[in-house]
């Protein structure tokens, strides 16, 4: 089994330890990872400002990059969900689009439904508190939403459970949006930093020690109010968690 | 149209008022929770009507003319209205053979889209809003802000004082239960002047020609039980084909609304009563325009429970108003672009797409995706503002060059590095106004992984 590795542009440039402790996670479980450094972006930034014909060479890129892989694994909800979900206008019946959109997984849902793996050896004593990005939770259907009615599951903390000492924070609406939402996060300045300001709170009164998700763009919106406050709360990539080192000594 | 990013940012600045706002919406969409849950059957619930909808609207126009037939054989006149203004015209009309001019409304989003309130009073009409809700903001002579609760963003202090102005409650008072007796009492006089009832409807069913109005406060009852003429003005999606239907839809509607099993009042009507008259006037303005786009054809679904606007994060913190339409919240923000996108263009973009407005909807609307087609459809009739257009552009060019997105993002990277804090946080950087931008590290994940030997062998492991 040959996994391509896809770490978001952003990631890649702003956040080198993420896409670290991925790769550490993936090859402590015995996976044959590979990075091909041709890739860059997805789209996403592209698509949700609804300029197709900018997305297109982007899709068409991924694609041919992607392709030759058995699977592709990214420690990211919604650029996955980019692929899986929005690239269809860009390739209609592309044999390649469908292995490449079929064998797409976000980091988590990967190890949970792929690798299904139930022990992993690491020691993580903090009170963690999950954020749950919204295209890993409604596009992925990573966990159970709070809207529907269903039970309740969450792949991200089945996980997580596996590290030793372990311990999750409650929160009082535990999926709301954080007001990131790509170039929402400009555009919509004073409701976006509203929303993370109320995830946030939210964090601080359930005791949250170290805030956690899939998706670095959230963590990056909620990282930002929380430096630009001083508070002591930690943001870490679930990979980071999972690989229980925060690779920052690699990269700073 | 001013953006709505303004307005909401406006919203926002009184800091205590939109946490209250939020807070009131969240405790709608936390009872709508309780009660969904109460339902092992939900998700089945909103697969059936969302397949009800999509057959009915697929033979619309079958159905409209079953329904036609079967309400004129009860004794109802059916008025068919291209638009707003056919249907304002033939309201008017149908007041004046009646030489009626003092009306009693109950709450109908139909009659705010078409503005029928201002047309008739400019014909010399009084129209009094009877939801108490719809009364209040009629009072102050603004639009409802939400389609459910129309005077949501309106506090107790407020309604206070607004009817000790013009209804000559105390001075000060705040308590709810004077106030809604005042409210009461007001009401009353109107509903036992009043000489004609506009209602809206919720549900016509094709099958039988009968309709049905739900409300929480008998005002539409009473609107139509003592005036001897009773006007149901409907948008031509409202129907459903059988009778059997309707308890799928009631059983949605009120739990997602408000979180009650079922409104106070739920009036079927099956004709005039005795010595009365019933017009029934179906509009579509635009609606089969959306009913021949098939990216928006299921925002036809939509039953106007408000669920949408309650769960939307952005919604709760920009409140209705910002939307500047009937409609507000997500279903709003596809339907008003649907009328006129250049004036309503900055909508598909006041969403996260979060997706929790889709997993709310009773009736599976793909709202979020909608609003993102929504995206596009701007984009592509040249309506995106053009820093967004070169923007993208920009961003596409450098990511379709590995090398040139490499260089880019090292010198990005080192401009935040190495430059003066006030090169970075100014007035150019909305990022920055209120949260930090990550701090940049030395070299990018690709740097590092270039530097592993090959084979994938990684010397940090062993």
């Amino acid at each position: 089994m040959k996994v391509g590795l896809f770490v978001p542009c952003y990631v890649d440039q702003m956040y080198p330890e993420v896409g670290w402790a991925t790769l550490q996670v993936l090859r402590r479980c015995g996976v044959d990872v590979d990075y091909p450094v041709a890739q860059t972006c997805c789209g996403q930034p592209m698509a949700n400002t609804g300029c197709s014909d900018q997305t297109a060479p982007l899709a068409k890129q991924f694609v041919a990059i992607f392709r030759s892989y058995d699977y592709i694994v990214s420690p990211s909800g919604s650029c996955i969900s980019m692929v899986r979900n929005h690239y269809g206008e860009f390739f209609g019946d592309s044999a390649d689009y469908q292995h490449v959109r079929e064998r797409s997984y976000e980091f988590c849902e990967f190890l949970h439904d792929v690798l299904k793996i139930n022990e992993l050896p690491g020691r993580f004593p903090h009170r963690v508190g999950i954020h749950q990005s919204c295209h890993g939770l409604r596009e992925l259907r990573l966990g159970s939403s709070s809207e529907l009615v269903q039970p309740a599951f969450s792949k991200v903390q089945k996980l997580l459970s596996l590290l030793e000492g372990i311990e999750f924070t409650s929160l009082q609406r535990p999926d709301e949006c954080c007001g990131f939402g790509g170039t929402f996060a400009v555009a919509e300045e004073a409701v976006s930093v509203m929303m993370g300001d109320n995830r946030v709170a939210d964090h601080e009164q359930a005791g949250t020690e170290v805030l956690t998700g899939v998706d670095m763009s959230c963590l990056m919106h909620l990282e930002g109010l929380l430096r630009r406050k001083r508070s002591p709360m930690r943001v870490l990539h679930v990979a980071q968690i999972l690989a229980c080192d925060d690779g920052k000594t690699i990269f700073q | 149209m001013t953006n709505h990013a303004v307005l909401a940012e406006q919203f926002v600045a009184d800091k205590p008022r939109a946490h209250w706002h939020d807070q009131a919406l969240w405790f709608v969409r936390a009872k709508r929770d309780l009660a969904a849950k109460s339902l092992p059957e939900w998700e089945e619930l909103r697969e059936h009507a969302s397949n009800i909808k999509a057959h009915c609207v697929s033979r619309l126009a079958d159905y409209l003319e079953e329904f036609t037939r079967n309400a004129e054989k009860l004794g109802a006149q059916v008025h068919w209205a291209r638009d707003a203004a056919e249907h304002n015209q033939i309201v008017l009309g149908i007041l004046q053979k009646h030489r009626v001019t003092k009306i009693v409304k109950s709450k109908s989003m139909l009659t705010e889209e078409c503005h029928l309130n201002p047309f008739l009073e400019r014909h010399g009409m009084e129209v009094i809003d009877t939801d108490l809700g719809e009364r209040i903001v009629q009072m102050r002579r603004e639009p409802p802000s939400h389609i459910v609760l129309p005077a949501i963003h309106i506090q107790k202090e407020e309604v206070g004082e607004l009817f000790h102005e013009q209804l000559g409650t105390d001075a000060g008072a705040t308590d709810p239960q004077y106030l809604v007796e005042a409210a009461r009492k007001h009401l009353r006089e109107k509903f036992m002047a009043a000489e004609a009832g506009i209602t809206g409807v919720n549900f016509a069913i094709a099958e039988t020609g009968g309709f049905v109005v739900c409300t929480n406060e008998g005002n539409c009852d009473l609107g139509v039980s003592l005036p001897p003429l009773h006007i149901a003005c409907m948008g031509i999606e409202k129907l459903i084909p059988r009778a059997q239907d309707l308890g799928v839809f009631l059983r949605l509607l009120a739990r997602s609304a408000t979180g009650q099993p079922i409104t106070t009042y739920s009036s079927h009507f099956h004709g005039p009563r005795p010595g009365g008259a019933l017009h029934v006037v179906l509009v579509d303005n635009g609606r089969t325009d959306i009913l021949r786009s098939d990216d928006f054809r299921r925002s036809l679904n939509c039953i106007r429970c408000g669920a949408c606007m309650n769960t939307c994060p952005v919604y709760r913190r920009s409140g209705g108003h910002s939307y500047q339409s009937t409609v507000p919240g997500p279903i709003g923000s596809i339907l008003s672009p649907a009328k006129d996108a250049a004036k309503h263009d900055s909508l598909p973009f006041a969403c996260s797409l979060c997706g929790s407005c889709t997993d709310v909807c009773p009736v599976k609307i793909d709202l979020h995706h909608q609003l993102l087609t929504w995206r596009g459809e701007i984009a592509k009739r040249g309506l995106l503002p053009k820093s967004k257009t070169w923007g993208m552009k920009a961003v596409s060019f450098v990511l379709q060059r590995r090398r040139l997105y490499e260089w880019s993002g090292k010198f990005a990277r080192l401009s935040l590095r190495k430059l003066p804090r006030w090169m970075i946080y100014n007035r150019f950087n909305a990022w920055g106004k209120q949260r930090e931008l990550p701090s940049a590290p030395r070299s990018s994940f690709r740097d590092w992984y270039r530097q592993q030997p090959k084979n994938g062998a990684d010397k940090k492991e062993s």
